[in-house]
């Protein structure tokens, strides 16, 4: 054995598959044939570090980062804040968190989203921090509305907050989705239910959080990430940061 | 019954939406929000090596262009050295080898500047030829798609590289090699991906 140690294989009982016919866009953009597996190399245990240079104290604050000056979004101001983990149960520190979303009224500052829900002009709906040295990471924001889409005629999607996360290899890398307990629109919605485990959408969900709750001022949500985890090199060397 | 392992499970994959440019390419979104945006400068001013274009499109399994689609690019220096202390060597002051790009609007195109990487060392000694590792998410795709970018140029490398070779049908394997051009000095590799379909790109699970 000569190569880097490995991360554990992407656990495809968790993941969505790539064609799931309900969710009626996957069709025509999941390959038909099966992924070609392969060993890890530099090239997969690698990936791009961030540091506080490339962003701003303020970018995970989504209440002022595009409000004018004493003016704020409308909505439910919330703190969507948890941990970066890998299946090792250990901290992933000084990783990017990216994270885009709706206004409270489900509608999105792009120029392609034509809902009829008005754009908020005190909210741009991105924000992006590091996590620290335990891994921990915070936002601050209003809680997105559900809104309607083109799949079936009357399918809406429940309240979410996409992210965006790096880990420290390439083989890392997450986009998902966190939804927000009791939320009926959860077991309805087929971009949801492309993930074949209960569990793992429940490991989508976060959860009310009253002791981050600030009293008079701010509700606060818990939702943890997982990464994949890596092996250790049981007879060689412990490479380092493993 | 048996012990519990104790691991952790991985939080799933889900899709990047239409709306991905938010979050991680607002001016294309239609808005300024952040100071810099991450992901323009793959290599950085002072990176040696052949300057070079790519560029291409992402084809759905009707045969066309998908138009919201977010890459990213990973790539070694002309060294073959990635910018992470797990690759042996130093990389030149501002090169961090990774990049984001997005398709345009209305005609899919997507395309960055970089430079040609060097070959990198694979397992057990080997060497794998030059690469690019792109991942690619969209609407419509639940996990992000992991590929690589050869270069035509580099057949003789091509021909030895671990991973090519690892690909039982030969003739999926050129789907991988991006086609070479020059026009006014600019070196230009075009790599189109076929998410489905005739010439389905070959697609990792690494």
């Amino acid at each position: 054995m000569s190569g880097p140690a490995e991360y554990y294989m992407r656990d495809r009982d968790i993941h969505p598959p790539a064609l799931a016919p309900e969710y009626k866009t996957s069709v025509t953009r999941s390959p038909r044939y099966s992924l070609i597996s392969l060993e890890n190399t530099v090239s997969e245990i690698t990936g791009p570090r961030f540091g506080h240079s490339d962003i701003d104290a303020g970018d995970n604050d989504l209440l002022t980062n595009y409000a004018a000056a004493g003016e704020g979004p409308i909505g439910e101001r919330i703190i969507l804040h948890g941990r970066v983990l890998d299946e090792n149960a250990r901290a992933v520190p000084n990783t990017l968190v990216e994270i885009w979303q709706a206004n409270a009224g489900g509608r999105y500052r792009h120029k392609k989203d034509m809902y009829l829900a008005p754009i908020d002009p005190n909210f741009g709906g991105c924000g992006r921090t590091m996590t620290d040295e335990n891994g921990y990471y915070s936002f601050r924001t209003v809680k997105p509305g559900a809104y309607p889409w083109r799949n079936m005629v009357n399918d809406w999607r429940p309240a979410h907050i996409h992210l965006s996360v790096f880990g420290s290899g390439f083989v890392q890398r997450l986009i998902t989705q966190c939804y927000f307990e009791g939320d009926p629109l959860i077991p309805r919605c087929p971009i949801v239910q492309t993930i074949p485990d209960a569990d793992a959408v429940a490991q989508l969900t976060a959860t009310l959080d009253m002791n981050a709750t600030i009293p008079l001022d701010t509700i606060a949500y818990k939702f943890d990430i997982v990464l994949r985890g890596r092996r250790s090199t049981l007879f060689e060397n412990r490479l380092e940061g493993n | 019954m048996a012990q519990s392992l104790g691991y952790l499970r991985q939080t799933a994959s889900q899709t990047a939406g239409p709306y991905v440019h938010i979050g991680l390419a607002p001016g294309a979104a239609g808005f300024d929000i952040y100071e810099r945006e991450l992901g323009h400068d793959i290599a950085g001013p002072n990176a040696k090596g052949e300057r070079i274009r790519v560029e291409g499109l992402v084809v759905d399994g009707t045969g066309s262009p998908v138009k919201d689609v977010l890459l990213e690019v990973w790539q070694a220096n002309s060294d073959g050295i990635y910018a992470h202390p797990e690759s042996r060597g130093e990389v030149e002051e501002g090169f961090r080898g990774w990049g984001r790009v997005i398709t345009d609007f209305d005609t899919g195109e997507w395309g960055f500047e970089t430079i040609k990487p060097g070959p990198v060392p694979s397992r057990n000694g080997t060497t794998q030829a030059p690469h690019l590792n792109l991942w690619i998410v969209a609407r419509g795709i639940n996990v992000g798609l992991n590929t690589r970018m050869y270069f035509e140029d580099e057949a003789q490398a091509n021909a030895a590289d671990p991973v090519l070779t690892i690909i039982e049908w030969e003739n999926r394997r050129g789907t991988l090699i991006a086609t070479r051009s020059e026009t006014d000095g600019t070196i230009t590799y075009r790599f189109d991906i076929r998410l489905q379909g005739e010439n389905e790109t070959v697609f990792f699970d690494v």
